[in-house]
């Protein structure tokens, strides 16, 4: 199947992929990130064999990505633990504070669970091969995750 | 998982357009600065109609007229599968080929300077398109004319082909190339945009 041109899958991508890395890594990082991706992308896209869920596939680029920071973060801990700080950040909207705070403490497995079904909308199985993991683990990935959500955050 | 789910509608609540779209083209520059893009295009305003410039690293590789070539999604389907599918949306990279279609269709340009690439059309059909390159503002040749100058002076057929297969007209300008009676042969975008380019350089139609 020939390969659509790649602005195709921005425009057609790009809010749900943007928000993703917003959720995942707060809003200073996320332009960072989705940059990556986006750079990560076009690098494997004329090698890429599957061409029928390409969402899921920058949505996995992306959860990669935003893995990557996390273990940076977590090998350049700073000591003062104030992860973001709040509110409207270089044009995103304006984030609930205490909810990404939560997404945030989640395990890598759980949040990226999490936030491939809620906010990149993609499928049990999808979300099993983003995660590199079987349907039944993303499954229980992704109801622990939003057990532990709920029990850590209460709407404004 | 309800939109009154409070929780799952905080996780999926939306980012405005704008964010996406200076996202979209902070990540996309920055992909092209790392070389990790190979076709850069923009749609561009002209006299004639709607127009998609795109270009790659060796120069212009496709100028469509949209409304003659089934739009910017079936001029970009052809980019992708013949040049790259590596393909982005970058309004500045093709400013100085609007700037210079808008010269010259002011009347202040006369010989474009952008480089160009052909790899859109193979062997002889590039020949041909050189050979047409060639042909200065104001004058015009004919098809058995373009046809020697390729190498081949009884290929008129095929440099009639070429002329019509032409990725980047206007500034290849098969719109100079007539038949040999005077007669002004087709056009890739519709023969009344070859009138308009002809009489735009000065010539006596009709």
């Amino acid at each position: 199947m020939p390969r659509p041109p790649f602005q195709r899958l921005l425009d057609e991508h790009a809010a749900a992929l943007l928000r993703f890395c917003v959720a995942s890594t707060g809003p200073i990082d996320a332009d960072d990130v989705f940059q990556e991706t986006v750079v990560a992308a076009l690098r494997a896209y004329p090698q890429l064999r599957h061409t029928d869920n390409l969402k899921g596939w920058l949505l996995t680029i992306a959860h990669h990505k935003a893995l990557d920071l996390h273990r940076a973060r977590a090998r350049h801990a700073v000591p003062v633990a104030e992860p973001e700080p709040p509110g409207h950040v270089d044009g995103h909207a304006p984030v609930d504070d205490a909810l990404w705070r939560a997404v945030d403490g989640l395990p890598p497995k759980q949040r990226g669970a999490v936030l491939l079904r809620f906010v990149g909308d993609l499928s049990h199985r999808e979300i099993a091969t983003a995660l590199g993991s079987t349907e039944a683990a993303a499954r229980r990935s992704l109801s622990d995750g939003l057990a532990k959500l709920r029990q850590d955050w209460v709407p404004a | 998982m309800t939109s009154s789910d409070p929780l799952t509608a905080a996780l999926a609540a939306p980012i405005e357009a704008d964010a996406v779209a200076d996202a979209v083209r902070r990540a996309t520059e920055r992909a092209h600065a790392e070389g990790a893009v190979d076709v850069t295009y923009a749609e561009v305003d002209s006299p004639l109609g709607p127009l998609l410039a795109a270009r790659t690293q060796t120069g212009l590789v496709r100028l469509a007229y949209r409304d003659f070539n089934g739009g910017t999604d079936a001029v970009l389907d052809h980019l992708s599968i013949r040049v790259s599918p590596r393909i982005v949306e970058a309004p500045r990279d093709l400013d100085d080929v609007r700037r210079q279609l808008d010269e010259y269709f002011n009347g202040d340009r006369r010989a474009f300077d952008l480089p160009v690439d052909l790899s859109l059309a193979a062997g002889f059909t590039q020949r041909i398109l050189q050979a047409i390159a060639a042909i200065p503002f104001g004058a015009t040749a004919s098809y058995r004319d373009v046809a020697a100058k390729a190498g081949n002076e009884k290929a008129v057929r095929a440099a009639g082909n070429a002329c019509s297969a032409n990725p980047v007209p206007i500034v290849v300008p098969c719109h100079r190339v007539l038949r040999t009676g005077g007669g002004l042969g087709g056009y890739t975008g519709g023969v009344e945009k070859k009138e308009r380019l002809l009489r735009l350089e000065g010539h006596p139609l009709g």
